[in-house]
């Protein structure tokens, strides 16, 4: 592994390794003293032209964690704004002998540009979220999710529920799922429909509800109200009703299936706001979840970096 | 070549029980056993088997894979094998007897304690050894020791114990 910036550049047996690794990290996290000196010396910039909490404070956290330095780099306060280019931006932090870049950018492809000119730098790229098109750490922390609830992943039956057309988390999610044979199912709105799902090796669902206490996993996507206007949307309260999720609808889910939420979460759109204390609904364990996976990716990159 | 068989080490893990009795006589209810991943694990259990024998109560024993702490690891490729800590108790003002095979460089315990310090802080570290054979290359010595060798520093020392290997005995390959 040298880049991390789809799920398709992972084998199966890339994933279940850094399930294996996350694993032996969520024990280090439960230590007294939580962290270990495996990267002492190493620096990892985190390179965020869109606002996120989760995500830059899951990566920074597992750095740190690991004894790397870490320096997070946001939009608001950089030279971008005084009109430096994205490649100007990557020359000035590779001149700086850094060991990774974690980036996340409103444009599609932007990761895989920068793997690309960055190739004979000996720099990690970690994708963390670009455009519509993919969030491989978010699925992988999704699928050790679930892995480590069911033991395995192979035949389970998932269900994602949202705007899958402009979820990255959705793209990366079906690839994930897909590839460790679980049986993917989607449902949506007709207008969050991709038109080429039915390449997407997906089953289509126009109406979930009544199948709910089928599956072993439902995957909730936030309804993203920055990326189009709200003229996508009738209501809230008859996007709740069609593809929310309520207690009720909880309770007749299986009683070990999971309900899982990338967040943020839109309350009473996605989400009743009641189903948070709910044992299903593991939304915090997927963050503490982040981390342990996060400090795997990391250490699997720099320790192949020889 | 192979230098003790299976009766030998059998005996010295006994006299390496009682000499820890003797020392720790009174204290022995604050003590527990570390064992470094793999056999480090197994010799451990051993003595506890036999320490426990003379002090007639259970003394805890946890376990440690110290690759997160290796001062090499970039020189280990692909990703090593991670086995994970086990250490299931409070390290807190305990007396901590260290148990590995074969001390060498010194640097697998050097990483070893880094590591239970951030699980706590103990009373007292003291090392125990099967086979401490000479080129440190850091000041770190065993309290305990089971056998001393002396070798050329291109020579290997293979411990094999029946639990991990399905034979038993000391061997020296010469390179």
């Amino acid at each position: 592994m040298k880049h991390l910036l789809s799920i398709d550049d992972l084998g199966i047996k890339d994933i279940y390794k850094i399930f294996e690794y996350a694993f032996q990290f969520e024990e280090v996290l439960k230590r007294p003293i939580p962290i270990v000196p495996t990267f002492k010396g190493k620096t990892i910039v985190t390179l965020f032209y869109e606002p996120s909490t989760r995500t830059q404070t899951s990566f920074t956290l597992a750095a740190k964690r690991l004894s790397c330095d870490v320096i997070n780099f946001s939009f608001a306060t950089s030279s971008i704004l005084k009109g430096e280019s994205l490649l100007d931006t990557i020359k000035t932090i590779s001149a700086m002998k850094v060991d990774g870049i974690i980036v996340r950018h409103f444009s599609s492809g932007v990761p895989h540009f920068l793997a690309k000119k960055l190739v004979k730098k000996n720099i990690f790229v970690i994708n963390a979220g670009d455009g519509t098109n993919e969030h491989p750490t978010q699925a992988l922390l999704d699928g050790y999710t679930v892995y480590k609830k069911f033991k395995k992943i192979k035949d389970l039956k998932i269900l994602i529920v949202g705007d899958i057309k402009h979820s990255r988390v959705a793209h990366s999610d079906i690839l994930l799922f897909k590839k460790l044979g679980a049986k993917v199912f989607i449902s949506c709105p007709h207008q969050f429909l991709p038109i080429d799902f039915e390449n997407m090796g997906v089953c289509y669902l126009k109406e979930f509800k009544k199948e709910l206490p089928n599956f072993d996993c439902v995957i909730t996507l936030r309804v993203q109200k920055e990326r189009h206007n709200l003229n996508y949307l009738s209501s809230m309260r008859e996007y709740h009703y069609l593809y929310g999720i309520s207690k009720k609808d909880l309770e007749k889910m299986k009683k070990e299936a999971l309900l899982m939420h990338p967040g943020p979460v839109n309350w009473g759109w996605e989400l009743a706001d009641d189903v948070i204390d709910e044992e299903r609904c593991v939304i915090l364990e997927q963050v503490f979840n982040g981390v342990a996976v996060r400090m795997a990716i990391i250490f699997l990159l720099l320790q192949e970096k020889v | 070549m192979k230098l003790y068989n299976e009766e030998t080490i059998k005996k010295k893990i006994k006299s390496l029980a009682h000499k820890l009795y003797k020392k720790h006589k009174k204290d022995l209810n604050n003590l527990v056993f570390i064992g470094i991943k793999r056999r480090g694990i197994t010799l451990a259990q051993r003595i506890k088997k036999e320490l426990e024998k003379l002090a007639k109560l259970e003394i805890p024993i946890g376990a440690l894979d110290i690759t997160f702490y290796r001062d090499d690891l970039q020189l280990v490729a692909p990703a090593p094998v991670v086995r994970g800590s086990e250490i299931n108790f409070s390290l807190q003002d305990k007396i901590v007897i260290l148990v590995d095979d074969v001390i060498y460089t010194g640097r697998t315990v050097r990483a070893a304690l880094s590591e239970i310090l951030d699980y706590g802080r103990p009373k007292k570290i003291e090392l125990l050894v099967l086979v401490d054979r000479n080129f440190r290359e850091l000041p770190i010595q065993p309290d305990y020791v089971g056998f001393k060798l002396k070798v050329k520093k291109t020579d290997l020392i293979d411990v094999f114990l029946k639990e991990e290997d399905k034979k038993e005995g000391i061997y020296l390959e010469k390179r």
